[in-house]
């Protein structure tokens, strides 16, 4: 390659505009250094670094949040696509990323575990999520999702001395592989066929997603390119858990830790919607024809599925996960619909909020609660929580009821927002298909609560031995848990500024 | 009424939820009870408030009206408050039956009265709001508010099968409410090209300059008539009620059965009605053979029960027949005989739950086989059943009988044929009310009855089991002898904002 092109190249590189991510890596490797550094009674200080870095960073790009577009919208060459919404997804994965160190804390005090690779890890794909979220060339898509899934696949077995959670480990580390390998071959035949340049449009840098829609736009009916474009799809249907690509779901949830379980259900699905929202409006866009009836089929088998499959589970990790799975169905409505309707991004984006929410408090409470062994969380382990721990029962029924879609909690706007969308949108079959799956749903969360809360007559409490029921809540956890329980009712009758963002997309 | 230095509707909304949020943050109980007494109290005092002060000729406008802004005015959202002739019976109601139910609870020394104290403040403000809301976002809203609560109230502090009672009436209620919400959302959609809104006064000059096309009428009021008609009890989905209100801790069924299960009803008349006129009329035959099937087959499933609360439950749904009949006529007449009926049917039903329990308390049972006789050891409270009883069948003096006779005579123009069906229901009422009273209060006790007896005799009502029932009955008596109090402002606004109500020229139709 001439020099003078890598030159020409590097004059678009705008390093400050990739400031968060930069810390973020550099932070991830200040926590290795402290560890040799520090002596081994300090050790505690590290997951406190971690977490007052982010939060740094955090406030940082909230005082910034729009400052950053003065200058031109893609930068590295066309790498990278900075956006509004590409702001609002760095700051939740940054969110997410705090919740995480902040359960890893709880959950690494009750395993015999190496305690700081598991920040440096949760970091580090933090970075390459909010690289992932913007951006706008396949070579940068797959490079920030490889180093998400990699950094995925030891946090998935990190408890090592666990046989379920090598075997997540193993199963997710198939899985991804495959998903990978569709995900690349499909690349590489949008890369060939757009790269012809005997063919109208045909790029040089046919995996720029602009250069890409060009070329798609050109070839309506391009058999290669909608094998390319299926391929794609059905590789981030993998990430988001989407039917028919969500059977590693339950296992891989049961068995990670459950802080990591937390990050999958919520960092590295709203990663999956980003790209899959990318791809599907930019450069997909004009094989809508093949890529909106797709995702609907998808979608409204991914709710009855994630619903039904829900409804029989008695271990929590796994019930949650496969309730997340209807959840990604709910937002694939979302996508499909913001073909017609400009609401359902911002829609989109409420519904990732409040799903952040009520999904870590739910965490939470199940991070507290976990046993030694932590892939052994039943439903009867809740018996009598709400006469024990009336605190954590509360935070995990406002948690349960924001996921469920109770008003006045933050998922329930959410779903409004996305019905309304939809409706907008014209999907009624999709919609029926929801509010049949919003339910059924409740009967697996109400389910849940009701085994909290409600009095289970002379039958002895399983739950003393081995849990952690009886363990003080730490401060900074409850302050956490008071936070995102406050925060799931606020946004579900006060948006207030939140929504106003929203629903101006 | 602008200049008022508070929003009396967002006060009554406000002071519950307030007081509610005092109790969890974990007021002492000494404390959470004597604000509990404010936080009923409060939304009681500004429903009569609202009621001295109402405007007479209101039209189609809004009394004590107030917008606040959420956040959401992009969506066409906002919190918007007021009441017009429709609400304002309603709102009383809620006022007045949370008040008793209010009362009722502090007095029964409940497990862990103060989270049962919360859960009812949080009931109480959600229905405020259902009726002082003129945004059909927050209507909706403000139901689910009230209703959450109902679920747990029902599951912790509920009687027999708790657990399966609770379980079935979240899943049918929630089904009831997605139906509605489906419904809801296709008006807003439907509401016209660009600026399109949840609000109801907006919604209403909408539609009426241009109207919903017939057939999506018909579909958006299908969705609407059950979704709302689940919540109301329209059989055949009507088996929820009966084992809830079985199951239910007294204040919850009085505040549930006398209250929140009008929203349905409410909902069918501020919204479906004016707004989709044409479906209503495509639907009202459906809805009339339905409703008989509320009036004559629970009617007779109603005589059948053995426990006291079960009837009740099934009373409760046999009466929503009327209310159903009644919206079926679409003329203003049913329409407005329906809210008088809301009004009184709630007043007296919370009355016999409140009653119910306290019968319970002495008997320490609910089959009625096994009483007898309590009228000796408790005249007053053998009174103030009989009374609500009387109320019930729809008995001249008492409120109920102006809403069930307006609704018959509007039935007679709907149709004579459901005008006698409806009226024979009348009669099944008599026979389960009375065969009640008598199997509770006379006749000889039983053996099991004289057992219990002697280890706790049974006394008459308390005082404080007696000022919430002298509320009700109060109520149920002014409005009984003072119907106009109530039906004029009614009257004022349906006939402004209920023009499409046209009987005469629907009947002919038929």
């Amino acid at each position: 390659m001439p020099i003078d092109f890598l030159q020409q190249a590097a004059e678009s590189n705008e390093w400050l505009a990739i400031t968060p991510e930069l810390m973020l890596g550099l932070t991830a490797l200040l926590l290795l250094v402290l560890e040799l550094v520090l002596p081994k009674s300090r050790h505690g200080l590290i997951p406190a670094v971690a977490i007052v870095v982010q939060l740094v960073i955090a406030a940082g790009l909230a005082l910034n949040f729009n400052t950053a577009f003065l200058r031109p919208d893609t930068v590295f060459n066309g790498l990278l696509r900075l956006s509004t919404d590409g702001q609002f997804l760095r700051l939740f994965f940054l969110a997410c990323s705090i919740l995480v160190c902040l359960l890893g804390t709880v959950s690494l005090a009750k395993q015999r575990m190496p305690r700081v690779e598991f920040y440096h890890l949760v970091l580090v794909i933090t970075a390459a999520m909010m690289l992932l979220a913007q951006a706008n060339h396949f070579v940068l898509l797959f490079v920030a999702l490889e180093t998400v899934t990699v950094g995925f696949y030891i946090l998935v077995s990190y408890f090592r001395e666990s046989p379920l959670s090598l075997e997540a480990g193993l199963k997710y580390l198939v899985m991804g592989a495959l998903s990978s390998a569709l995900l690349l071959f499909g690349i590489v035949l949008l890369y060939g066929v757009a790269g012809n340049r005997a063919l109208p449009a045909g790029s040089a840098d046919s995996m720029n997603f602009d250069q890409l829609r060009a070329f798609l736009a050109a070839n309506p009916h391009n058999f290669l390119a909608s094998v390319g474009i299926v391929l794609v799809l059905a590789g981030v249907a993998f990430k988001i858990g989407a039917v028919p690509f969500q059977i590693w779901i339950p296992d891989v949830y049961q068995g990670a830790p459950t802080p990591v379980t937390a990050f999958l259900a919520v960092a590295s699905k709203a990663a999956g919607f980003a790209v899959l929202l990318v791809l599907a409006q930019r450069a997909f866009a004009p094989y809508q024809a093949l890529v909106a009836p797709a995702l609907a089929v998808m979608a409204g088998a991914t709710i009855l599925f994630g619903n039904l499959a829900a409804l029989t589970q008695h271990n929590v990790k796994r019930l949650i996960g496969l309730s997340g799975v209807s959840h990604a169905g709910y937002l694939m409505i979302g996508v499909i619909a913001a073909y017609r309707e400009p609401l359902a991004v911002g829609a989109l984006w409420f519904y990732l909020t409040a799903y952040l929410l009520a999904s870590f408090a739910v965490f939470g409470v199940m991070t507290h609660l976990a046993g030694r062994n932590d892939a052994d969380q039943e439903l009867d382990h809740y018996a009598n929580l709400a006469r024990e721990q009336p605190f954590l029962a509360a935070v995990l029924a406002i948690g349960l009821g924001s996921l469920a879609g109770i008003p006045p909690l933050a998922g329930f706007m959410g779903k409004v927002l996305i019905f309304v969308a939809a409706f907008k949108a014209g999907h009624y079959p999709l919609l029926a298909v929801a509010i049949t799956g919003v339910v059924i749903s409740i009967y697996y969360y109400f389910g849940w609560i009701k085994a909290a809360f409600f009095p289970v007559g002379s039958q002895p409490a399983p739950a003393a031995a081995g849990t952690g029921a009886a363990a003080p809540i730490g401060p900074w956890f409850r302050v956490a848990l008071v936070a995102l329980a406050a925060g799931s009712v606020l946004l579900g009758f006060y948006p207030g500024a939140f929504g106003q963002w929203v629903l101006a997309h | 009424m602008s200049t008022l230095p508070l929003d009396p509707l967002l006060l009554a909304i406000a002071t519950p939820l307030a007081v509610a949020v005092a109790i969890l943050l974990g007021l002492p109980k000494r404390h959470s009870i004597k604000l509990a007494y404010v936080g009923f109290a409060v939304p009681a005092l500004v429903g009569l408030w609202c009621w001295a002060n109402f405007p007479a000729d209101l039209g189609a406008k809004y009394a004590f009206f107030s917008r606040y802004s959420t956040g959401l005015d992009g969506l066409g959202i906002t919190l918007a408050l007021g009441l017009n002739g429709v609400a304002l019976p309603m709102f009383v109601l809620a006022g007045l039956v949370g008040f008793a139910a209010g009362v009722y609870a502090i007095q029964s020394n409940a497990e862990r009265l103060k989270i049962y104290l919360m859960l009812l403040l949080v009931m109480q403000a959600g229905l405020m709001g259902v009726f002082a809301s003129v945004d059909v976002f927050f209507f909706y809203f403000f139901h689910e508010l009230a209703l959450i609560p109902t679920f747990i109230m029902v599951g912790v502090w509920g009687g027999r099968d708790r657990g399966y009672a609770a379980m079935k009436m979240t899943i049918y209620l929630t089904a009831g409410a997605m139906l509605s919400l489906l419904g809801l959302i296709a008006i807003y959609v439907k509401s016209g090209g660009g600026g399109q809104t949840f609000d109801l006064i907006m919604l209403r000059e909408a539609l009426a300059a241009d109207p919903i096309g017939v057939a999506t009428q018909k579909h958006i009021f299908g969705l609407l008539l059950f979704g709302f008609g689940i919540l109301v009890s329209l059989w055949p989905f009507h088996t929820w009620a009966p084992l809830g209100y079985g199951a239910a801790p007294s204040s919850a069924a009085m505040l549930h059965a006398g209250v929140l299960k009008k929203f349905g009803l409410y909902g069918l008349i501020q919204i479906a009605l004016p707004l989709l006129p044409e479906g209503a009329k495509d639907w009202a035959r459906v809805l009339a053979w339905l409703s008989l099937g509320n009036v004559l087959v629970v009617g007779f499933i109603a005589i059948a029960q053995r426990d006291l609360k079960q009837m009740l439950g099934y009373s409760s749904v046999m009466h929503m027949g009327y209310a159903f009949l009644g919206l079926a006529c679409f003329s203003v007449l049913g329409v407005g005989g329906v809210v008088l009926l809301m009004v009184a049917h709630g007043l007296s039903v919370a009355l016999l739950f409140l009653l119910a329990t306290s019968i319970q308390q002495r008997t320490h049972t609910l089959d009625l086989t096994e009483m007898g006789g309590l009228a000796q050891k408790a005249p007053v409270l053998a009174a103030f059943f009989v009374a609500a009883t009387f109320a019930s069948i729809g008995l001249p003096g008492l409120a109920n009988f102006w809403g069930e006779l307006t609704i018959f005579v509007a039935l007679w123009h709907f149709s004579p044929g459901f005008a006698a069906a409806a009226v024979a229901g009348v009669v099944i009422s008599a026979v389960y009310g009375l065969r009640s009273v008598a199997a509770v209060f006379f006749g000889p006790p039983t053996e099991a009855l004289q057992k219990v007896a002697a280890t706790h005799p049974p006394g008459d009502l308390t005082w404080r089991e007696k000022i919430p029932a002298l509320v009700l009955l109060a109520a149920l008596l002014f409005v009984g002898f003072w119907p106009q109090s109530l039906s004029r402002p009614l009257q004022s606004t349906l006939t402004a904002s209920f023009r499409m109500l046209d009987a005469p020229r629907l009947a002919a139709g038929r």
